[in-house]
């Protein structure tokens, strides 16, 4: 576990909504859901080219957790990073650890 | 082959339609009309009283004869046809051979034989010019009796009323409709349109018109009641124009219309009727698609095409008639022998709904709806083709017991044979084969079929062909908002109301499945603050916004924000201007004004839009909800206080109305404008709703559009004063809230309003459905709780905690990089930003 960054305390995290967060320079959207479970993605949106992942809406499609991405509303699988609209399309997503109530993101 | 043609009405005009498609190869065709103006559609006549002008009705493009090259004579009258030498013979005295003669001649109104039926003021209803005869009668009449409680005299009762006529019904039969309604269902609709506010006098029977005392006319009835009026519409029914056919030797029946067979041949060698002159089997069909029908059959026996015959049509009707849904089919009397009857009734919404079936209980043969016709298109189909009945034949009209839509038998049934549209004749298999080709969208596949064109009754049944063939194509339709939820906008927000949900875990866990997404959470979130205008970044409510609600500010292409502060009515002082000048020029915003007369400030990124606002707040300026799907701008000109032909303060009532209704959330964006006088310098009649001055108050228009398809603003009440405005607006724009679909605006809600503006008219002047009383009361709230959405966001520390670039660093997007131009900051492109950034990588 030598790549856990800590982001913030879970309560910070409001639920069903995103924060932005720096992981070793890189920007990374979390969002918790009303479950408690935390998803950590890119917050970068490769069609709009802008950082803005962070500010979408999340919710489920075809089964999937996703985020709708703010600007042209690409949806995002919050798991895996991948487009649903368009499967060549891929954003970073990563593993999420929680620990004495702060959450870490594999980084 | 030279073709002569007698009478350019809607069926004859089929009949060229349908000569030039299949017979392009010239023959030589002379028209003969009698009407000053090519074939119109007269069934939508009535639309004339509704703002469409003649041309507006024209069935006949105006290059169709240039085109064609066939020849057209209007006002000519035909008199005489030898049908030995093949001539007919006009009323000038002018000559036509002609090696095929088509009859299309029509029919004419009914008048009864009473003594005073020719006096002033009696009138018939059929062609445009009794139209101009009606409109000019009634500006000098108070009161209109219409003879005749059909469908036609109920469509004329609906003209005088929208002129403003104290307006009666007179008629013979015991009951309205009585050929297409059985009894049961005639005493719904009798209800129903006398609640309206129609006169309606049943067994009637007119015997003398004389002079009245305190209108024109006074009508005497056989029972020694009477009636005074000042002017009668007859519409006692039709009856063929077949004139010309029994002098000159064709047959006729005994009660008249020219005998045709199956090829619509009349007895004469070479001479076709076809429409409502036409009789088969001792039939007149006094409705379009089946004179359609006839015009196919008879082109195609003309130019020797394949065997096409006239085999009878399908009678079955639906209609709204003064906003009251009717429908009828097949036996709806229950003639037929052995037949049973299930009805079902509920006095209270005024719903009749009634189905004849077959004595060993497996066929449909007949059925009336009144007040809910939903189920038209289900059992129209079923009876057209000879379909098996469900086990328990009653649910197709009876209401289901959990209060969800009675299951219909779904389009995905029906054979391919079957006819969707019987005005243009066009199957099931013709729609599957325009959508193979790729067709995707309604207006479309209308436009490409023909279907849905005509009455317009089967509509509902195209659009669910549509539905049903892309479903199975893969591509998704449908009027559920989202996979969430298997409703559209408008049911949502009757649930809200209903079950008083405030939050959407309420919503979803009652009404809907899964955790919701991007399209219904924005969408319940404007719901519930329609209904409860609750600050929108309250907690619940807050999770729902979409970013730009969120940050209540519009997201711009680099994730930017733009800020936009009121400026009621477009009015600012010196001092304001400074101030946002100032706010500007600090944190280096990129500035212009808006297309809506107020100014956009560029360039804020997420964590400086509170510092900004608190700014602007200070200086008393408030949001201007450029984000939200609300209230924009009210736009004014600079009216009566400078400007030399303004009758009215405009400016003044823009600020007025700007403040009234700022805030208000709706389906999509609302956009008013107030100019002072006729002019219309603020352009108000592109607006969703538009005020214009006059001498005696101001005209209010209202479901203009500028925009992708502008559309022009409609007149729907003169001559108010500013307090009867407000409150006409207050209801539009809750009847608005309420019923309209999501992300639509008011222009396209009010194009697939059912019974269009006269209904809106009805709803929101003559309170037709007795809501609005409970409408201006819910605008009172909305306007009673206004708050500014920013002043209540920097004073809250909770909220002020969401403004930021990243929960763990204060630093700032490095992705963010503006470069100057014409003296301001822009987004810098791609390139400009090449090198400066590092990109994630996967
Ligand atoms: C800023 C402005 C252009 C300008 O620089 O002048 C503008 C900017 C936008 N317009 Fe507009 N419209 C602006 C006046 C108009 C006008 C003119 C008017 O209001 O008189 C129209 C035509 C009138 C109308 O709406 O009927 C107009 C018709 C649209 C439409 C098409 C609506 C339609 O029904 O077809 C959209 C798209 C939509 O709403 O779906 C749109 C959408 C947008 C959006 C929200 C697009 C977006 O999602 O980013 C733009 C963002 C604005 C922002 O970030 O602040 N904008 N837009 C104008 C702001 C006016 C204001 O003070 O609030
Ligand atoms: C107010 C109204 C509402 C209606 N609503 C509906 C509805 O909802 N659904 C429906 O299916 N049907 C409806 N109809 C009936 C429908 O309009 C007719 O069925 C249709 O118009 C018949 O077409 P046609 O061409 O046979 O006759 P018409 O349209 O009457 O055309 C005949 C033409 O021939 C001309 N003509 C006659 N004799 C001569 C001559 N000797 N020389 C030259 N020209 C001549 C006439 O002037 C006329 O222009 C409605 C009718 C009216 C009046
Ligand atoms: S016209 Fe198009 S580009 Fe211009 S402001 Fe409106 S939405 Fe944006
Ligand atoms: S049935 Fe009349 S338009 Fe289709």
């Amino acid at each position: 576990m030598t790549n856990l960054v800590k982001v913030c305390p879970v309560a910070e995290l409001p639920v069903n909504l995103g924060v932005g967060a720096l992981v070793k320079g890189q920007q990374v959207a979390v969002f918790k859901l009303k479950t408690g479970d935390i998803y950590a993605v890119g917050n970068f949106d490769p069609f709009s080219e802008a950082n803005v992942i962070s500010r979408g809406l999340v919710g489920d499609l075809q089964g999937h957790k996703v985020v709708a991405s703010p600007i042209y509303k690409h949806h995002y699988n919050l798991a895996t990073g991948e487009c649903l609209e368009d499967e060549s399309v891929k954003i970073p997503a990563y593993s999420v650890v929680v620990q004495d109530e702060y959450v870490y993101i594999v980084a | 082959m030279r073709i002569v043609m007698i009478g350019h009405g809607m069926v004859g005009h089929r009949f060229l339609e349908s000569l030039a498609k299949n017979a392009p190869e010239q023959h030589e065709v002379i028209v003969l009309a009698e009407e000053p103006r090519p074939a119109y559609d007269r069934v939508q006549l009535s639309a004339f009283f509704n703002g469409k002008t003649a041309e507006d009705l024209s069935v006949t493009p105006h290059d169709f004869f240039s085109n064609t090259g066939y020849g057209l004579q209007l006002n000519t009258r035909a008199t005489g046809i030898d049908t030995v030498t093949k001539i007919v013979t006009t009323q000038n005295g002018d000559t036509f051979h002609y090696d095929k003669l088509i009859l299309a001649t029509g029919s004419y109104p009914f008048v009864p034989p009473v003594s005073g039926n020719n006096r002033e003021g009696c009138l018939v209803y059929r062609t445009i010019e009794d139209l101009h005869a009606i409109r000019d009668t009634a500006a000098g009449s108070k009161v209109g009796v219409v003879v005749g409680g059909g469908l036609l005299g109920l469509e004329a009762a609906k003209a005088l009323k929208d002129l403003g006529l104290e307006t009666h019904v007179v008629e013979f039969a015991p009951r309205l409709m009585a050929v297409q309604v059985d009894e049961g269902g005639g005493r719904v609709l009798r209800k129903k349109i006398a609640d309206l506010g129609v006169g309606i006098h049943t067994e009637r029977n007119t015997v003398e018109i004389t002079d009245g005392e305190k209108c024109r006319h006074v009508m005497k009835f056989s029972d020694g009641t009477s009636l005074e009026t000042d002017m009668i519409l007859f519409s006692a029914g039709i009856r063929p124009r077949d004139d010309i056919a029994k002098n000159n030797g064709i047959a006729i029946g005994p009660r008249g219309g020219i005998v045709v067979d199956n090829y619509c041949r009349t007895s004469a060698p070479d001479v076709y009727a076809i429409g409502e002159c036409a009789l088969w089997e001792g039939k007149i069909y006094g409705l379009v698609a089946p004179g359609y029908q006839m015009a196919e059959v008879a082109c195609t026996h003309v130019v020797g095409g394949a065997d096409k015959q006239f085999l009878g049509a399908d009678m079955s009707t639906k209609l709204k008639l003064m906003g009251v849904d009717v429908a009828s089919i097949g036996d709806a009397h229950g003639t037929t022998a052995g037949s049973l009857n299930y009805s079902y009734v509920d006095e209270r919404t005024q719903t009749y709904k009634k189905i004849v079936v077959s004595a060993d209980g497996k066929k449909l043969l007949g059925a009336v709806l009144i007040g809910d016709v939903e189920a038209y298109g289900d059992l129209l189909q079923l009876k057209l083709n000879d379909m098996n009945l469900p086990d328990k034949p009653e649910g197709l009209i009876l209401p289901a017991s959990d209060g969800s839509k009675p299951v219909g038998l779904g389009v995905d049934a029906l054979p391919m044979t079957a006819q969707i549209c019987s005005c243009n004749n066009v199957s099931k298999a013709d729609l599957c084969a325009a959508i193979e080709g790729g067709v995707r969208e309604l207006g479309e596949l209308k436009s490409c079929t023909k279907a849905g064109t005509s009455c317009g009754g089967c509509a509902a049944l195209v659009g669910q062909v549509l539905k049903c063939e892309l479903g199975k194509l893969g591509v998704e339709v449908k009027k559920d908002i989202c996979e969430h939820f298997a409703y559209s906008r408008q049911e949502m927000y009757h649930l809200a109301k209903i079950g008083n949900i405030r939050s959407f875990d309420d919503m979803i866990a009652k009404h809907g499945k899964g955790d919701g997404c991007d399209i219904c959470k924005p969408t319940t979130a404007s719901i519930l603050s329609s209904l409860w205008n609750e600050h929108i970044l309250k907690k619940p409510l807050a999770g729902l916004q979409d970013t730009n609600d969120y940050f209540l500010a519009n997201m711009q292409k680099d994730g930017t924000y733009s800020i936009v502060p009121r400026i009621p009515g477009g009015e600012i002082t010196p001092d304001g201007l400074i101030v946002i000048g100032e706010v500007a020029k600090k944190y280096k915003l990129y500035t212009k004004i808006t297309g809506g007369q107020r100014i956009d400030l560029f360039g804020a990124r997420v964590e400086q839009l509170p510092v900004i606002w608190k700014e602007l707040v200070d200086a008393g300026f408030e949001s201007g909800h450029a984000y939200g799907k609300s209230l924009r701008t009210v736009k004014s000109c600079v009216g009566s206080t400078w400007c030399r032909y303004g009758v009215q303060d405009s400016v003044g009532f823009a600020i007025d109305l700007e403040n009234r209704y700022r805030g208000l959330r709706s389906p999509h964006k609302l956009k008013f404008g107030v100019s002072g006088c006729t002019r219309e310098c603020a352009e108000a009649q592109s607006k969703d709703v538009g005020i214009i001055a006059t001498e005696r108050g101001w005209n209010l228009y209202v479901c203009g559009n500028g925009g992708m398809k502008p559309r022009h603003a409609e007149l729907l009440a003169s001559d108010l004063d500013s307090e009867t405005l407000i409150k006409y607006v207050d209801r539009f724009l809750m009847f608005y809230v309420r019923t309209a679909d999501r992300l639509q605006r008011t222009s396209v809600w009010r194009d697939n309003l059912e019974g269009g503006l006269d209904y809106l008219k009805a709803v929101v002047i003559d309170d037709s459905l007795g809501i609005a009383e409970e409408m201006e009361a819910q605008m009172k709230h909305v306007v009673d709780t206004f708050s500014c959405e920013w002043k209540d966001a920097i004073n809250d520390p909770e909220t002020l905690k969401r403004f930021r670039s990243f929960v763990n660093s204060d630093e700032v997007d490095n992705n963010v990089v503006f470069v100057e131009e014409r003296g301001q900051i822009r987004p810098a492109t791609v390139q400009e930003k090449a090198g400066r950034i590092a990109v994630a990588e996967v």
